[in-house]
């Protein structure tokens, strides 16, 4: 069993009109190869799913800001777009049809999506427009929306460290939304800075067991990673240099 | 001091020692440097961890440990990694003592609005979760905004985050607390009265009988 393709052989999977699943939090655990050649590619009319946008410091050059930019995304169905101003004007002039879940529920639908489920009920979100057009249920004396599930037809997830099984192992707060998106789509391609030899993560570390996963790809070497987040918080001035 | 630097040292005096806490996205994520130095509370960042501590310097940095606005961070001694539907578990299933929330309005219900203006949305985020979720509510914004129109109503004009969820509001000027009886003013900013923050204030409140100055 080998999952280990060349970016290209994965990117081939991404047609026009897609529904794409991304993994990442403001750019911290986004698979940015992929993304960039998700971008370099092309593809348009995306209904693009991630739970929030592009790092605050994109300057719409990092993580998911160039698919705003370039007018790729039809739909983008997450928590929270204000990050992105590319995309926050795009949705201003309704150029993107911005679809909001509260954070909580937005990552219960894609494990709900993932985990077979019919639907979740929460009570975020009561009172409030995001109860608008959804089933609300009283149970237990409290009031509770019914979510349904979320899926995508192919999602990008990024990690530390894959096998050619699919085993990824996490590092730090980059595990965020990629455990659950992992789960979630036909078709997953898990991203990571070290293709590592069958054995080499320890049981105990794997963060997604290979069965999720479709598709293994090199990412930015470690070094790489480590000096793309350093330029990106310098050139926010949050690091001084 | 600027307004910002103002808001976050009150807002910090609220939590209490051995609180878990979650500080929301914006001006609240400033209350992390100015927690007091005789009490412990538990940081939780909503993208993945419990306990982590400031801002590292260049050098010190890492590119998997950010908070929640993806600004670099160091992890303190006891802290603990986990996921996004993890995290939503600890905020929305009551784990959470005390929320600080950024708002663009609040009003004298205890109603907080701060993810969507008209024609721009940013975005709710994880605020609702923690309006449902967290035992108790801080909301911090400036008292006034840039034309000096009151940003404290009587009711809320833009989409509410949560409704009749706040427990302390925390301005520039002044303190409040949300009870069953409505907005009741308890701290004011030395050199301001009671009248000083009626006459800017569209919200109907009371003054405590031990209204005092402004702490911190």
């Amino acid at each position: 069993m080998n999952k280990v393709v060349e970016l290209d052989q994965a990117i081939e999977k991404v047609h026009d009109g897609m529904t794409i699943m991304i993994g990442g939090f403001l750019g911290v655990g986004a698979p940015l190869k992929c993304i960039e050649k998700i971008v370099e590619k092309g593809v348009k009319n995306l209904t693009l799913i991630s739970v929030v946008n592009a790092h605050p410091f994109a300057k719409g050059k990092f993580d998911l800001a160039p698919l705003f930019v370039n007018g790729q995304v039809k739909k983008f169905i997450t928590s929270h777009n204000g990050t992105c101003p590319e995309a926050v004007e795009l949705a201003r002039r309704g150029e993107v049809e911005i679809e909001f879940f509260p954070m909580g529920t937005w990552i219960e639908k894609v494990r709900a999506g993932g985990a077979g489920l019919g639907g979740i009920l929460t009570p975020t979100g009561i009172d409030t427009m995001v109860e608008e057009g959804k089933q609300k249920l009283h149970i237990n004396g409290r009031d509770y929306l019914l979510e349904l599930p979320l899926r995508a037809e192919i999602a990008f997830i990024k990690g530390y460290r894959a096998d050619r099984m699919g085993n990824v192992e996490y590092r730090r707060v980059a595990m965020n939304s990629n455990t659950t998106v992992a789960t979630a789509a036909d078709y997953v391609v898990a991203e990571v800075n070290e293709i590592v030899a069958v054995g080499e993560i320890e049981p105990e570390r794997v963060g997604t067991p290979s069965v999720f996963v479709k598709a293994v790809v090199q990412g930015y070497s470690f070094p790489e990673h480590q000096e793309k987040f350093k330029e990106l918080w310098i050139s926010g001035g949050i690091l001084k240099a | 001091m600027d307004f910002r630097e103002m808001i976050a040292r009150r807002a910090a005096l609220e939590l209490k020692d051995g609180e878990v806490v979650n500080l929301g996205f914006g001006m609240p994520m400033a209350v992390a440097n100015f927690i007091p130095e005789d009490i412990e509370v538990i940081l939780q960042s909503e993208n993945g961890c419990l306990v982590f501590g400031p801002t590292p310097k260049l050098g010190e940095q890492d590119a998997d440990t950010a908070n929640s606005g993806s600004m670099p961070i160091t992890l303190k001694q006891g802290a603990s990694l986990f996921d996004i539907f993890t995290s939503f578990g600890i905020i929305r299933g009551g784990h959470v003592d005390t929320a600080i929330l950024g708002a663009l309005e609040v009003d004298q219900n205890g109603s907080i609005a701060n993810w969507s203006m008209p024609g721009r949305s940013p975005g709710m985020g994880g605020a609702m979760d923690l309006v449902a979720g967290a035992r108790k509510i801080v909301a911090i914004l400036q008292h006034n905004d840039k034309q000096g129109e009151s940003k404290i109503l009587k009711e809320c004009t833009l989409p509410l985050t949560g409704k009749a969820a706040v427990d302390v509001i925390i301005t520039d000027k002044a303190v409040f607390h949300v009870t069953s009886g409505g907005l009741v003013l308890k701290e004011i900013i030395s050199g301001l009265t009671a009248d000083d923050i009626r006459a800017i204030t569209k919200a109907d409140f009371t003054v405590a009988s031990d209204l005092c100055e402004y702490q911190g």
